[in-house]
């Protein structure tokens, strides 16, 4: 389902199909994540991820009146697309050879932070990951914070300046 | 060495994110509309959550998980800033392919 929807996002001509195959793509990693036990990662995917980003490009697309149709057909470069599928084989294989090699690696390490499991109670993920953000990362979580703040103003300024110029 | 079993190990959620971040690429390297592209932009960055995640529950480890958290922040405020960019750039003319796009210079 996954890579149904990705696949989608790249095929589908229309942008508004394209979102659409994202939303497919976000829930179905947003499944995976549930299946691994990041029960929060999962909330929050759903949450930002479908909830808000996808709803941003689709607000988007419908505010330009930008959706049509892209001709699929033609190559802006000669020989652009057939290139692009080479590259894209040769990552995905060297990824999946990587991975495959490296099988019994990561199976022998077992020191770090325990994940909860069902005796620490249902929320124990959400909790640890409190506490690793809050004491840990509590400098990172903060400059994140000002990103955030500073992502939100430039944009309401780019989008402000454009419409002063064009008057 | 080779030893993939059936039932989803976490091999196959590496194997399953390497694929995505595959197909993310692709479709960077191939469309021509810049909000497509910021959508494989996303695929790509879901590819690499899915690893993070994965490789946390390998090994025992909370801090994938809030790497993971990180990197939907900075995607959040990413995908703002990008579409602003998009907005602002597309109101004044109506092409909608990025070769037409290089008039981001102040």
């Amino acid at each position: 389902m996954v890579l149904l929807g990705a696949v989608g996002v790249i095929v589908r001509k229309h942008p508004v199909h394209a979102a659409l195959s994202l939303v497919l793509t976000l829930f179905g990693v947003a499944v995976l994540f549930v299946a691994q036990e990041a029960h929060f990662l999962a909330a929050v995917q759903v949450i930002v991820y479908a909830g808000a980003i996808v709803v941003l490009f689709l607000f988007v697309i419908m505010l330009l009146g930008v959706d049509r149709v892209e001709n699929l057909r033609t190559d802006p470069l000669t020989a652009q697309r057939p290139l692009a599928i080479i590259t894209c084989l040769g990552l995905a294989g060297v990824l999946v050879a990587a991975i495959v090699n490296g099988n019994g690696v990561f199976n022998e390490r077992g020191e770090g932070i325990n994940l909860p499991d069902l005796q620490n109670g249902p929320d124990a993920n959400t909790v640890q990951l409190a506490e690793s953000i809050f004491s840990r990362y509590v400098v990172a979580f903060e400059v994140t914070s000002v990103l955030l703040v500073i992502a939100v103003v430039g944009t309401v300024l780019l989008t402000r300046k454009a419409k002063a110029s064009a008057k | 060495m080779i030893s993939l079993s059936l039932t989803p190990t976490s091999s196959w959620y590496l194997i399953l994110s390497a694929i995505l971040f595959a197909i993310g690429t692709f479709g960077v390297l191939v469309r021509r509309n810049p909000l497509v592209m910021f959508m494989c932009i996303e695929l790509m960055l879901n590819a690499v959550n899915l690893s993070f995640v994965a490789l946390a529950r390998e090994l025992n480890d909370i801090n994938g998980q809030t790497i993971v958290l990180f990197v939907m922040v900075v995607a959040a405020a990413e995908v703002v800033v990008g579409l602003g960019i998009i907005v602002s750039i597309m109101r004044n003319r109506s092409a909608m392919t990025v070769d037409d796009l290089a008039e981001l210079k102040g």
